[in-house]
């Protein structure tokens, strides 16, 4: 299965965890969108899901894939959340902007 | 399969999800006219859910016989004692809310929601599945469904704009924590086989590979968020600044209470076989807790703020009887969590009986000032629960500390112990600040004495607790906390 050129376990995990730092790394270095934010968090759970499916693969083992369906189904609730407050926020606001985000400090 | 004793088990989960579902329902017909009717009902659903506990906490279960659904959930002593401290903050915050949004200031609604209780009911249902949680699954959704309500809790003012503040960033930090946990279990599935915690513990024997590692270190991480250790705390005191004042009582209490179990259950149960890993990093984030929770304080003008470093400060000291690592640590952990939660529930009451005339909340040490002359029993109340959190001997806070200390000293960790005790000095420096504003300063403002019988009620039981009779409740407290804190290291 792993002659030269193939496709293995590592190739995921190096998606995986370049997806993860993406996400991470949307959450800290974002100045500009609140919206962005919230794809960060989506990538990072995206990277997760690739992480399951890959090992539950590999080890032929169904308990990843379960648990992706489960990643899967929170990611919705917690997206629809998110967005819902992101409304409310902006109700009060007038702006989404990460820089505006400092009501309160210290 | 028979799933007969599982739901057995699992029978106060089904009773609150039951009555949340319901509620949900009256709270959609009726309006926020049913608020009070939800808050009741609600508040009742937890006690019966408690009052089920009962049986099983006097006289302790443990064994195969606490696996529910094929090992996904294990109702123990341990789960038992977290869920039963639970039930109690959440009815706790519960009591405290219709006065609060019933009257609160102009700007924002003065109608209390009909959905608070019910997601009260929702995060406490998450709550429960965590502390029982026996694989990484269970502990996901559990958590997930307690965080997804105190999201929504947190921002549940929609027109105050701190409120949405506090929701947007506790969801934002909250995410993340959630990603990082995940990520974290999803290395350990996929290093060990398995996402139960007897399947991951039993992979993680011997000298631990990269990925393990790094799987062990993102839980720990994502943990350390839930329960606001630092260096992941940043997020505590805005949220509690922001959110109102009933779910800041909420969030300091029983979520608090729902991470630490969890913790406690994963350093023991899934990395028990990898103390030296985890141990010192445990160890690291006590000690950062326990001195940037007293410094942080130093400075803060509002007392929300001030009460989030000092729960930050508490965290600290029950993740030292953590890092301990043997029974009588996590015994230890667990009696400070109960008068933690007793003396955090207390002095939050304190502050939401605290309001001017129009209504407005006293929030900030000017705020306060000369309030033994205008509010001379909430003044006192007040004193009881700082000196407590400060622990100063005759009261009940003392007695949480001298414990965790012990257990420290004891496992022959002198120099982490020594450390933790000078920085609580540093933090009685801002609990007595408290004290000499409200007794020593000209009184400022009016503050009414109009609080519910609920308030003064809850006010009564917290200082009891908390002063020198408190005492009478620690034989039957450390007998529980023990029976607790064995069924941890029965995989051992």
């Amino acid at each position: 299965m792993n002659s030269a050129g193939a496709i293995g376990i590592e190739h995921y995990l190096t998606v995986g965890a370049i997806l993860f730092v993406l996400g991470v790394l949307g959450i800290f270095l974002n100045r500009k969108n609140v919206i962005v934010i919230l794809m960060a968090v989506e990538l990072i759970l995206l990277a997760v899901n690739i992480n399951l499916v890959a090992f539950s693969a590999f080890m032929q083992d169904l308990v990843g894939q379960v648990f992706a369906m489960l990643v899967l189904t929170v990611a919705a609730a917690e997206a629809a959340i998110g967005l819902a407050i992101l409304v409310i926020y902006f109700r009060g606001h007038g702006s989404i902007a990460v820089d505006d985000i400092n009501r309160m400090k210290g | 399969m028979d799933f007969a004793p599982s739901f057995a088990l699992i029978a106060p989960e089904l009773l609150l999800i039951a009555a949340g579902l319901v509620l949900l329902l009256v709270a959609a017909w009726a309006g926020d006219k049913a608020a009070r009717l939800v808050t009741i009902l609600a508040a009742a659903a937890l006690f019966g859910a408690g009052v089920m506990l009962v049986p099983g906490l006097h006289f302790g279960t443990d064994g195969p016989a606490t696996l529910a659904f094929g090992g996904l959930m294990k109702v123990d002593s341990f789960a038992l004692f977290a869920k039963a401290l639970i039930y109690l903050s959440a009815i706790g915050a519960l009591m405290v809310a219709p006065a609060f949004f019933n009257s609160a200031a102009a700007g924002t609604e003065r109608v209390m929601r009909a959905e608070y209780p019910v997601l009260v009911l929702f995060a406490t249902v998450g709550m429960s599945i965590m502390v029982s949680a026996n694989d990484f699954m269970s502990l996901y959704l559990g958590l997930e469904l307690n965080s997804l309500s105190a999201y929504v809790l947190a921002a549940i003012l929609r027109r105050d704009t701190r409120s949405g503040e506090a929701g947007l960033k506790y969801f934002v930090l909250g995410a993340l924590a959630s990603g990082i946990l995940l990520y974290g279990m999803s290395l350990l599935y996929g290093f060990t086989g398995g996402t139960g915690f007897l399947a991951v513990r039993a992979g993680l024997t011997g000298e631990l590979g990269t990925g393990a590692l790094f799987g062990l270190i993102f839980v720990l991480a994502g943990l350390a968020f839930k329960i606001s250790a630092v260096p992941f705390h940043m997020w505590t005191p805005d949220v509690y600044e922001g959110a109102p004042t009933p779910v800041t009582a909420f969030f300091a209490t029983a979520p608090k209470v729902a991470a630490v179990a969890l913790t406690a259950r994963v350093v023991f149960e899934v990395f028990g076989g990898q103390v030296d890993a985890w141990q010192q990093i445990v160890m690291f984030t006590a000690l950062a807790s326990i001195i940037f929770g007293a410094l942080g304080a130093i400075g803060q003008e509002n007392l929300k703020r001030l009460l989030a470093y000092s729960s930050i400060n508490n965290i600290g000291f029950i993740l030292l009887g953590l890092a301990v690592a043997n029974q009588d640590g996590a015994s230890a952990m667990l009696v400070y969590l109960f008068i933690y939660v007793a003396m955090s529930l207390g002095s939050f009451v304190a502050l939401l009986m605290l309001r001017g005339e129009d209504g407005a909340l006293f929030e900030t040490f000017a705020d306060i000032r000369g309030l033994s002359v205008t509010q001379p029993a909430i003044a006192w109340a007040l004193l009881f629960f700082m000196f407590s959190l400060a622990g100063i001997p005759p009261l009940l806070g003392f007695y949480s500390k001298f414990v965790v200390f012990q257990a420290t000293i004891e496992a022959g960790l002198v120099a982490f112990g020594a450390i933790a005790i000078a920085a609580s000095v540093i933090g009685a420096f801002y609990y007595i600040k408290f004290v000499k504003v409200m007794f020593f300063d000209e009184p400022a403002g009016v503050v009414t004495g109009k609080s519910p019988a609920g308030h003064w009620a809850l006010l009564g039981l917290t200082a009891l607790i908390v002063s020198p009779l408190g005492y009478l409740l620690t034989p039957s407290l450390t007998d529980l906390a023990d029976k607790a804190a064995a069924s941890l290291f029965l995989t051992v």
